[in-house]
Formats: structure tokens, C-alpha cells, sequence
């Protein structure tokens, strides 16, 4: 088994630089859900000039959509969701200074240069392991676009949050490597 | 005639609705177990573990084992001999879709309108598939589908020309352009031949069979096995970030077509592959 390495959020550049594809990471600190329907608004809230419900610099956008709470819970079942939907609004998102995303799934060639060009990494978590990672959420706090249910921003306080780095700001793609290396003609 | 209440049937659907979430079928945990076993990529084997893991703690916890707890699909068999009491049958059907997504704190995930997509709030309507049957009973399972991996599914109309290399080419190019997206380890469900919709249900309907059980045809038995084989060759992996595990199994189902036509259509399963059924 590879060898599993820490990192807190904020991300510092250091930090993003030192991680390579493929690195077994655990996360700590705060990290922020949102889907579609919230980086639309986002989008659309730096087109307008005006601030976003959070401060992206250093921080790190979990897509995710959690079930309901059930009572006594801190948060329903949370795993990532697809992140090719995300291509059209996260280069926007790194140019104001987010440093990370987790997400299911490869992103599209505006993002891998993106990722390079500022130093930022996105992280792979396990699809479908919804049960298993809300283990690692010990703070669910709901922080902007209530109406959107289960799209809403919510800040989650995590602990030792699973996740693999996927593409990294050295220009690795673990999709593209992984599969070129177990692929047999 | 036997008669049915519309009370019994809301109940059942609630109870169904509300274990597929939880309870993932042993067939697909031995199989990923199996490939726990073989996988040769380290991290696809990381991968395994988490998912195994959270099979586990989804059933010991009644916890939905994926946040996207999916388009409730129904599938009904209703015996001609039976009445049912009470209401509609649609109705009841939905109700107990509501009632379960509802009560088992599950994500509604179904807009109104595709295109001004506002929620319905409660995760219906469902989609329902009923065949009349001989008898008298109501059998109904449930098979709720995530968006992800029903998102990597696809349907082609060949040319008969095209033929089995044809059907071929197409199941493992889409597999290929799925890349992670659905979640692998993946189940894939092809159907082949009917009409345009008629293959569509075919590979959706080829799902609810069990991991591991083949086409009773030795013909498309040895299909399956062969595109299964190959698929894994692909080098996709668990959650696309390479390995030797992409599909647990691949599941083709088959009807007569029309002397012009060679549909067939690609249903990705990821391996939240949940069902659950109940005969009334
Ligand atoms: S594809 Fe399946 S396992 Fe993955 S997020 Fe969707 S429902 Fe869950």
C-alpha cells in the first residue's frame, strides 16, 4: 500500500507543489461542497464584480451533494460527485485563488492548464463511497444557498478526509498515466 | 380475482425504496472482493478497500452507501388476476417512492421540467416499467439509478452489416469515453436488437440480474465473458485512475429485430448497483 501523507487546508503553494499524482492524501481542516447549480452563481457573482459567499483563496471545493441529516448525524451520506460538470466554472474559481477540488471523474484540458498555470490540484475521492467518508466530517455548517437543498455550500470541517491527488500542478494526470500503464493490447 | 390494496403496496414501496439504499446485493460484494483479490494496481486495491468498506458501513448503519440515492426506477409485474383497491396504481407507486425517500432521509434528486430543472422535492415521479403477467400476484423492484453512471450510457443504431464486431466496438468504445465517470468498478448492461427504445430497456432490465449469472444462450454467455475480458484490458480502473478492475460483469440481453435495423444500447451500471424487490 502507498504510504498515506497529511495536508491541512488553507493550501499554501508549497504545499500544492509538493504533491504528485497517485500521493494517498488525508485531509484536514475546512473544505466547502458545492455543485453545478452553486458554481453558476459563483460565476456569475464575478462577472458582476461582487464577493462570493466565501473567500476561495487557499481553500479547497468539495463536489458534493450530501443526503438529508438524519437526527444525531452531522451529515448524511457525502461522496464526490461527477466533475466534468464543473469544467466550465472552476478555472474562474482558481484565477480568484482556489487552490483544490475533489471530485469523481477526469476534468476537462481548461482545467489541467489552469491547474498548472496557478498551482492548484485536484483531488480524486471515491465515488459512491458516500457512508465511508462522512466518517471523516466532524462539522457541517451550511453557509450560502439554502434553496438549493442538497446543492447548497455547506463548510465542512473534516478530519483525515480520504482522497487521491489526480492531477497535479506538475502537469501528471493519473487517469491518463493509470490507465496507459494497466491498459493490455 | 385477488385484491390488492393501494396501503400494502405504498408500504412495500417505502420499505423497498429505503433498504436498496442501504443493502448492496451479496452478488456484487463477492465480486468485488474477487476483484479485491486481483487488482494489480495499488491504488485500484485502495479504492476496493473503500468501497468494500462502505458496503459494510452502509448495512450496519442503514446509511445510504452513495449521497445519490438515484431516479427511483420501478419495475412491476402485476399478475392479470389481480384487482387492486383503493386508488391508483400509479399512484400507490409513487407514494411509496415519497414516503421512502422521505422517511429514510434519502436525496431528492429529480427536476420537475429538464429544461427549467426546480426540484419536485420529494423524488418523484418515478419511472415505472409494469408487464402484465399470468397469476395472482404483484411483484415490484426497485432499481434506483445514479445520475453518474447513467449519464455514460448510450444507445446506436448499427447497420446489420455491422454486425457482432459492430455491437462489439461500440459496448467497449463507450465503456472506453466513460472513463471514470461512472464509478468504476462498473456494470456494464447491453442490450441488442428490438427497436430504439425496445434495446434501451433491454440493457436497463439486463442489471437487475446477478453478478456473475450468464445469458442462458452459450452464444451470448461467451459474448459477455469475451467483452468482460476485454473491458478489463482497458486499463480504466477503479475510479479511472488505472487498474485492472473496470467492470465486475457485463450483462447482454437480446430480442428479435427488424430486418433493417441492429440496435443496440449501452446501459452503464456503476457499483452502487442497487435493487431490491417484493412480491405482494
Ligand atoms: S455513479 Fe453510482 S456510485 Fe457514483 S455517485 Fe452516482 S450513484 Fe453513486
Amino acid at each position: 500500500m502507498t504510504q498515506k501523507k497529511s495536508i491541512k487546508t488553507p493550501l499554501t503553494d508549497e504545499a500544492v507543489m509538493s504533491l504528485k499524482v497517485g500521493d494517498d492524501i488525508l485531509i484536514t481542516g475546512e473544505i466547502y461542497t458545492a455543485r453545478d447549480a452553486a458554481h453558476k452563481r459563483m460565476v456569475e457573482l464575478l462577472d458582476k464584480g461582487e464577493k462570493l459567499p466565501f473567500d476561495v483563496k487557499g481553500q479547497i471545493i468539495y463536489f458534493a451533494g450530501p443526503t438529508p441529516t438524519k437526527p444525531g448525524q452531522v451529515i448524511g451520506s457525502v461522496g464526490p460527485t461527477t466533475s466534468t460538470r464543473m469544467n466550465a466554472y472552476s478555472p474562474r474559481l482558481i484565477e480568484v485563488g482556489l487552490k483544490g477540488m475533489i471530485g469523481k471523474g477526469e476534468m476537462g484540458p481548461e482545467v489541467v492548464a489552469k491547474i498548472r498555470e496557478k498551482k492548484a490540484v485536484y483531488f480524486a475521492a471515491t465515488g459512491g463511497a458516500g457512508a465511508l467518508i462522512a466518517k471523516a466530517i466532524i462539522k457541517n455548517e451550511l453557509i450560502a444557498y439554502e434553496e438549493l437543498g442538497a446543492e447548497a455550500i455547506r463548510k465542512l470541517t473534516v478530519k483525515d478526509f480520504p482522497a487521491i491527488v489526480a492531477l497535479d500542478c506538475h502537469g501528471g494526470n493519473l487517469y491518463k498515466e493509470g490507465m496507459a500503464k494497466y491498459e493490455k493490447k | 380475482m385477488r385484491q390488492i390494496s393501494t396501503d400494502a403496496i405504498i408500504e412495500a414501496v417505502k420499505k423497498i425504496s429505503i433498504d436498496a439504499s442501504f443493502d448492496l446485493g451479496h452478488d456484487v460484494v463477492e465480486a468485488m472482493e474477487n476483484a479485491r483479490r486481483v487488482e494489480e494496481s495499488p491504488v485500484g486495491r485502495g479504492i476496493l478497500d473503500q468501497v468494500l468498506d462502505n458496503a459494510r458501513i452502509a448495512r450496519t448503519e442503514m446509511a445510504p452507501m452513495c449521497q445519490d440515492t438515484g431516479f427511483a426506477v420501478l419495475f412491476v409485474q402485476l399478475g392479470q388476476e389481480v384487482q387492486i383497491v383503493g386508488g391508483d396504481l400509479y399512484d400507490a407507486l409513487n407514494e411509496g417512492v415519497r414516503r421512502g425517500y422521505k422517511d429514510g432521509y434519502l436525496r431528492k434528486s429529480i427536476v420537475a421540467d429538464p429544461l427549467s430543472r426546480k426540484n419536485t422535492g420529494d423524488n418523484t415521479p418515478a419511472v415505472i416499467h409494469t408487464d402484465i403477467v399470468p397469476g395472482d400476484k404483484l411483484k415490484i423492484t426497485i432499481a434506483p439509478k445514479g445520475g453518474g453512471s447513467e449519464n455514460m450510457s448510450e444507445v446506436k443504431m448499427l447497420k446489420p452489416s455491422d454486425g457482432i464486431q459492430g455491437v462489439k466496438d461500440f459496448v467497449i468504445d463507450r465503456v472506453r469515453r466513460s472513463g471514470g465517470n461512472p464509478c468504476p468498478p462498473i456494470i456494464v448492461g447491453v442490450g441488442i436488437g428490438g427497436t430504439f427504445e425496445k434495446c434501451a430497456y433491454l440493457a436497463k432490465k439486463s442489471l437487475l440480474r446477478e453478478v456473475g449469472n450468464r445469458n442462458p444462450d452459450k452464444f451470448y454467455a461467451d459474448l459477455e465473458l469475451e467483452l468482460l475480458e476485454k473491458i478489463n484490458k482497458l486499463g480504466i480502473g477503479p475510479q479511472g485512475l488505472g487498474g485492472t478492475t473496470t467492470a465486475l460483469d457485463v450483462h447482454v440481453e437480446v430480442f428479435p429485430c427488424h430486418i433493417a435495423s441492429l440496435p443496440v444500447a449501452v446501459n452503464t451500471q456503476c457499483h452502487a448497483a442497487r435493487h431490491k424487490e417484493v412480491i405482494l
